[in-house]
This record gives C-alpha cells, sequence and structure tokens, in this order.
C-alpha cells in the first residue's frame, strides 16, 4: 500500500526499503514453519546484522549505525507486517539493550553491543515475575552483596527471547526497605554458574520467539555486573519502556498493516453473487476505515519517534504509552476485522491472518498492559495539569 | 586478483514491447533491474574476493541510466563500477556488445577472472560471456555452478549439464558464465548502500576505448531481427480426475476411443 510521504530522509527510505526486502525474501518463506515448529529465526537474526540493520540503533563507536528509535520502528514495522514475532529477535533485543546503552559503563558497553550489532549476541530483559506483573514492587528475586560479588535468587518468567540470548538485563531487589528505591538492574550472561531456564512457554501468538523462566539459584554475579548504581532499577526499566513502547507500537501498526494488506488482495479476487466482494459496501468500507486508522496511528508513531529522537534524555511517557495504546488496539481491531473480511479462508493456516491475529494480542498486553500505559497517560495528564495552576 | 564481473540492466519485468522497426525492445519507461544472473555473478566474485583477496569490478554497457545497477553493485559487494555509454552504441547485437566490452576491459588491463550470469533475461541470448572471451582470447566456461577451487594461475569449476556435472580446469585469466545454483546473493548492506550513492562512476565513452563506431551500434551489429512473432498458445490438456479407478478407467477410456489401444 501507498502511504502518506512522512519525509523520511534519504537514509530512512533506504532502511525501511531494506528491511522490507528482508522481510519478503527472507522472513516470508520460514514464517509458517517458525510459527508451527516454535523455532528462533537465527538466520534472520544473521541476515539482519550482515546487512547493518540489527544494531541500528546502538551508537558507532560500538559498531551500530548510531540511528534512533525511529529507524529501529521503521525496522520492526517492515518486519512485522510479515511477521511480528520474527520481528521480536529484533525488538527483543533492543529491549535488552536499550539499558545498556543509556545506563550501561564503558566497559559494559564495549563488552557487548559490539557483539550485538554483529548479531553474534541477543539480548533479554527480565523484570517480570510469577508474583509482579504489572506491579512492579512486588519482585521477589533478590540480590545481596557479600564479598565483592551479588548473589541473585528468585524467579523471572514470560522473559522473552529466553535461551537464546547471550545476556540477560535482570531487575532484583538489593534492599528491601527501600521500596521503590530497592531495586536494581544487573547484566547476567548466559552459562553463569546458578543460573538456569525453566520450561518453555506454549503461546497463543508470537510463538518464534521463545518465552521461558529464568532459575537464578545463588547465582555469583561479579560487582560490575551491576548497571548504573544500586537501587536505580526501577527507574532504569521506566526509562526503558519508555523508549521501547514505541517498537511494540510498530510491531502492531506493521501486524495492521501486513493484515489490512491481506484483506485488500484477497477481496479483490473473490467474487461472490457475481462480483468481487470489494464492491460491496461492508467489505470496502470496512476497508476504508481501518486505512484510515492506521494512517492516523502511523502519523502518530513517527511523531512520538522524532520527539524521541530529538532528545533522548527528555520526556515523553505520555506520548510513548498513547501510541502503543491506539496502535495495539488497532493491531486487534484490524486482524479480527481482516478474518471476518475473508470468511473462512481467514479462519484457516493456508492465509496468514488468522496468524497475524494470535501475534497482535500480545502487543496489548506486554511491556505494559494497555491498562497500565492508561495509568502512565493520565497520570502525566494530572500533572500537566497541576503545572498549569 | 582482480575480478570482473559484466552486468547488465534490464526491465523487470518479461512483458515488454518490440520495436516493430529495428526488432529491438523498447526499454523506455519500464522499470529496471539488475540481471538476475548478473547477481549470482556479482555475488560469485565478492565471495572469491573475500576468500583470496584482490578487488571486484562491475562493468555494464548502456544508456546512463544503466549507472543505477552499477551503483546497486557497489551496495553488494563491488569495489568500483565503470560504464561505457555512448549513443552510438545503440542497437548493438551481441558481437558489437562483445566488442565493445572487451575494448573496455583491455583499457582497464590485468585481471584474473571474468564473470558472467549466463544470459540476460531481455535478450536471452547467452552469447555476450562467451563473445567476449574470444574478443579477448582467453578461455571460457559457460554454465558453471561452483567454482571448487582458485589460485593465481588456475581455477577448477563444475559446469551444469542437462545431463549431469562436467568437472573442468582452466589456467587464469578466463571468464565463467554462471547459472543460479552457484550461490544465494546477498542483500546489499545498509553501509554499502550509503557508500553507492556517494561512489564515483567511471564512465567510458567510444574514444575512451578507442572503439571505431562502425564497428558497434545498429551499423555495426550483423545480426538482423527479420522478425518477431509470439509463439503459438500450447493448448490446454485435459486433466484427469477422480480416484484412482475412475481416472484410469477414464483414461483407458479415452486411449481406446482414440484407438491407440
Amino acid at each position: 500500500m501507498n502511504s502518506f510521504d512522512f519525509f523520511l530522509d534519504e537514509e530512512q527510505r533506504m532502511i525501511r526499503d531494506l528491511a522490507r526486502k528482508i522481510a519478503e525474501e527472507r522472513v516470508k518463506p520460514i514464517r509458517e514453519e517458525c510459527d508451527e515448529k516454535e523455532r528462533f529465526p537465527w538466520e534472520i537474526v544473521r541476515e539482519l546484522a550482515a546487512t547493518d540493520l540489527f544494531g541500528i540503533y546502538i551508537p558507532v563507536e560500538y559498531g551500530g549505525m548510531g540511528k534512533g528509535m525511529f529507524e529501529l520502528s521503521l525496522i520492526i514495522e517492515e518486519l512485522s507486517k510479515v511477521d511480528a514475532g520474527i520481528a521480536l529477535c529484533l525488538a527483543g533485543t533492543a529491549l535488552g539493550v536499550i539499558p545498556i546503552i543509556h545506563f550501561g559503563n564503558e566497559s559494559q558497553k564495549k563488552k557487548y553491543l559490539p557483539e550485538i550489532s554483529k548479531g553474534s549476541m541477543v539480548a533479554a530483559f527480565a523484570i517480570t515475575e510469577p508474583e509482579a506483573g504489572s506491579d512492579i514492587l512486588t519482585l521477589q528475586t533478590t540480590a545481596r552483596k557479600e564479598n565483592g560479588f551479588y548473589i541473585l535468587d528468585g524467579t523471572k518468567h514470560f522473559i522473552s527471547n529466553a535461551g537464546e540470548a547471550q545476556i540477560y538485563t535482570v531487575f532484583a531487589t538489593t534492599d528491601k526497605a527501600k521500596g521503590a528505591r530497592g531495586i536494581s538492574a544487573f547484566l547476567v550472561e548466559k552459562g553463569t554458574a546458578g543460573f538456569t531456564f525453566g520450561k518453555k512457554e506454549r503461546k497463543l501468538g508470537i510463538r518464534s520467539s521463545p518465552t521461558r523462566e529464568l532459575i537464578f539459584n545463588n547465582c555469583k554475579i561479579p560487582r560490575e555486573s551491576l548497571l548504573g548504581r544500586e537501587g536505580m532499577g526501577l527507574m532504569i526499566a521506566l526509562r526503558t519502556f519508555d523508549l521501547s513502547r514505541p517498537g511494540v507500537a510498530a510491531q502492531a501498526l506493521g501486524i495492521a498493516e501486513g493484515a489490512l494488506e491481506e484483506a485488500i488482495k484477497y477481496a479483490r479476487e473473490r467474487k461472490q453473487f457475481g462480483q468481487s466482494i470489494i464492491s460491496f459496501q461492508s467489505i470496502s468500507h470496512r476497508i476504508a476505515e481501518l486505512a484510515s486508522e492506521i494512517e492516523a496511528v502511523r502519523a502518530l508513531l513517527y511523531n512520538v519517534c522524532r520527539l524521541i529522537d530529538s532528545n533522548p534524555r527528555g520526556k515523553f511517557t505520555k506520548e510513548s504509552a498513547m501510541v502503543k495504546l491506539l496502535a495495539s488496539d488497532l493491531a486487534m481491531k484490524t486482524t479480527i476485522e481482516v478474518i471476518q473480511i475473508l470468511g473462512g479462508y481467514g479462519y484457516m493456516k493456508d492465509y496468514p491472518v488468522e496468524k497475524m491475529m494470535r501475534d497482535a494480542k500480545i502487543t496489548q498486553i506486554y511491556e505494559g498492559t494497555n491498562e497500565i500505559q492508561k495509568n502512565e497517560i493520565i497520570t502525566a495528564i494530572i500533572r500537566e495539569f497541576a503545572k498549569k495552576k | 586478483m582482480r575480478f570482473i564481473v559484466c552486468v547488465k540492466q534490464v526491465p523487470a519485468t518479461t512483458e515488454i514491447g518490440i520495436d516493430e522497426g529495428t526488432g529491438t525492445l523498447i526499454r523506455e519507461g519500464v522499470e529496471t533491474i539488475i540481471n538476475p544472473f548478473d547477481e549470482y555473478a556479482l555475488e560469485e566474485a565478492v565471495r572469491l574476493k573475500e576468500k583470496v583477496g584482490g578487488i571486484v569490478t562491475a562493468i555494464s554497457m548502456g544508456p546512463p541510466q544503466a549507472e543505477t545497477t552499477l551503483r546497486d553493485c557497489i551496495a553488494r559487494g563491488a569495489d568500483e563500477a565503470i560504464l561505457i555509454t555512448d549513443k552510438k552504441l545503440a542497437g548493438s547485437d551481441t558481437l558489437a556488445t562483445a566488442f565493445a566490452l572487451s575494448s573496455a576491459i583491455r583499457k582497464i588491463g590485468n585481471f584474473d577472472l571474468i564473470i558472467c550470469g549466463k544470459q540476460a533475461i531481455d535478450g536471452d541470448t547467452a552469447q555476450v560471456g562467451p563473445g567476449l572471451a574470444e574478443k579477448l582470447n582467453i578461455p571460457h566456461i559457460s554454465y558453471v555452478k561452483k567454482i571448487e577451487t582458485i589460485n593465481s594461475n588456475h581455477i577448477k569449476v563444475h559446469r551444469l549439464m542437462e545431463d549431469g556435472v562436467d568437472i573442468l580446469e582452466s589456467s587464469l585469466p578466463a571468464l565463467v558464465t554462471v547459472v543460479k545454483d552457484i550461490n544465494v546473493p546477498r542483500l546489499p548492506s545498509l553501509k554499502r548502500m550509503i557508500l553507492a550513492k556517494k561512489i564515483k562512476i567511471t564512465y567510458f565513452g567510444l574514444q575512451d576505448i578507442g572503439v571505431d563506431p562502425s564497428k558497434v551500434g545498429l551499423i555495426g551489429s550483423p545480426t538482423r531481427v527479420i522478425k518477431v512473432t509470439h509463439p503459438p498458445l500450447r493448448p490446454s490438456g485435459e486433466k484427469i480426475t477422480g480416484n484412482i479407478e475412475e481416472m484410469a478407467a477414464k483414461l483407458v477410456n479415452k486411449l481406446s476411443k482414440a484407438g491407440l489401444i
């Protein structure tokens, strides 16, 4: 579909077109298999790295392309048009890497970022626990200091990229008495003694992206694994979400676009009652409405990304939450309607739209449920109003 | 080592008009791509370079807009690119094209291996590669599906035949044309795409390569397209359906009706 000209510069157009090519030529042929067999797409990680896209947002001095969240979102959007689960190899890694870029010290950056840029490792972000979902402050995982080391104990679950990732940004309580200021973030490498993986979850969608438990049992990590300072964990997590949520929005937008494209293709070809079903108003108006909403969300997403990139240290919690909320709801709505347009065919696995619907649902849930996004938005609004007085 | 890859810009579609007067393809206003077989040739050259070192030169003959194809070659790993372009070249047949290419390559000087796609998807002649080798007076091997070994003066390749594979050796310099089984071309990388936008493409006109205008273009091309026709459509066959017993019964019935059994 032709979209509005969003005044992408020449390099942004190159990035988008290259990502589109990878999605069409490399992702599409494996999407069904990766979904069916729950297989992690390492070949796509390598392809993205070989084309310089895997580290697009990583600073140049660490082997990346030094671009921003906008360029990252463009790639996630293009990949997600074809397969939002496979897009997670990039997006899930970014979630684990953003804390290193923004809060890591020089030696942490030097150690991990070039490997990520090269695609020789992927990363993961581990905050969620069985008893701590939206309520982050109830984290049970602890990190206690001992002879210049930290000892991690506890279980993380629902961790994307788990098992495949080499490096994990893990959140744990260093001082329970301090509450929100008692949480710290650590970089933990796969293979560390006392760090194992629990069961792999069987999921509705994004099945090519592994979701597993991380189990820390008397896991001794060096002091240098601490990200930022002790007690900064919650701030690091919230800040990371502010930066990463547009990525979820891009993923959701991609799903919606990919699904709508399937609907248009189908509706033009499918004949019933002697004519293409796109000539029926009930179909064509639905498509017209969805296409308009997609453009509106895209306009918001690109603007939020530009806002973030114009000052990555600025404040954009509200904007980032808004676009995640709207994009993910639109992805869900679009995929459901698109299946209806395809009728029985849409319900079958011969067409990709049932998978798109399954993949869409998670975007309303992870990196903060949409209910949490609304809390973030209203908190920001109330704060803005209070300031005016 | 120096690897030269010959590339052609071709229409992105196979549904293309033909100029009734000259019998040549109408190329104006059609979206273009790098000839797909040339992508394999370029990829192979880049892989060889990565293995044994050296440089890859992409060369094309065509109108000035063929520059986009050469920039694409840079993005896919070529180190430098040359475009032979001159109005007097218009209408060149395979002989004239091979002659112009050979003159340009002589001007470049030393090289070790020339790699071409087995044919272009527009003209489908498969003649320019071998013709070029003849003009340069070097050995050539066409339909190569694997380059097994290469060193400074020797190459060992697998040639795809209809009934099998030939394993052949040749001295260098030489020319090979490649089939699509040889590799899976990489996608251009972002860094190289950015580089490709900036890099200077060398332009050669007829004078630069010392070519007599009477040897190229329509006048220098002995090939004359007398007439272009569409092949007659093959009538579609009849599909016999049903379970095995039904299909067998229908088939026997038809064959006996036709007096064949």
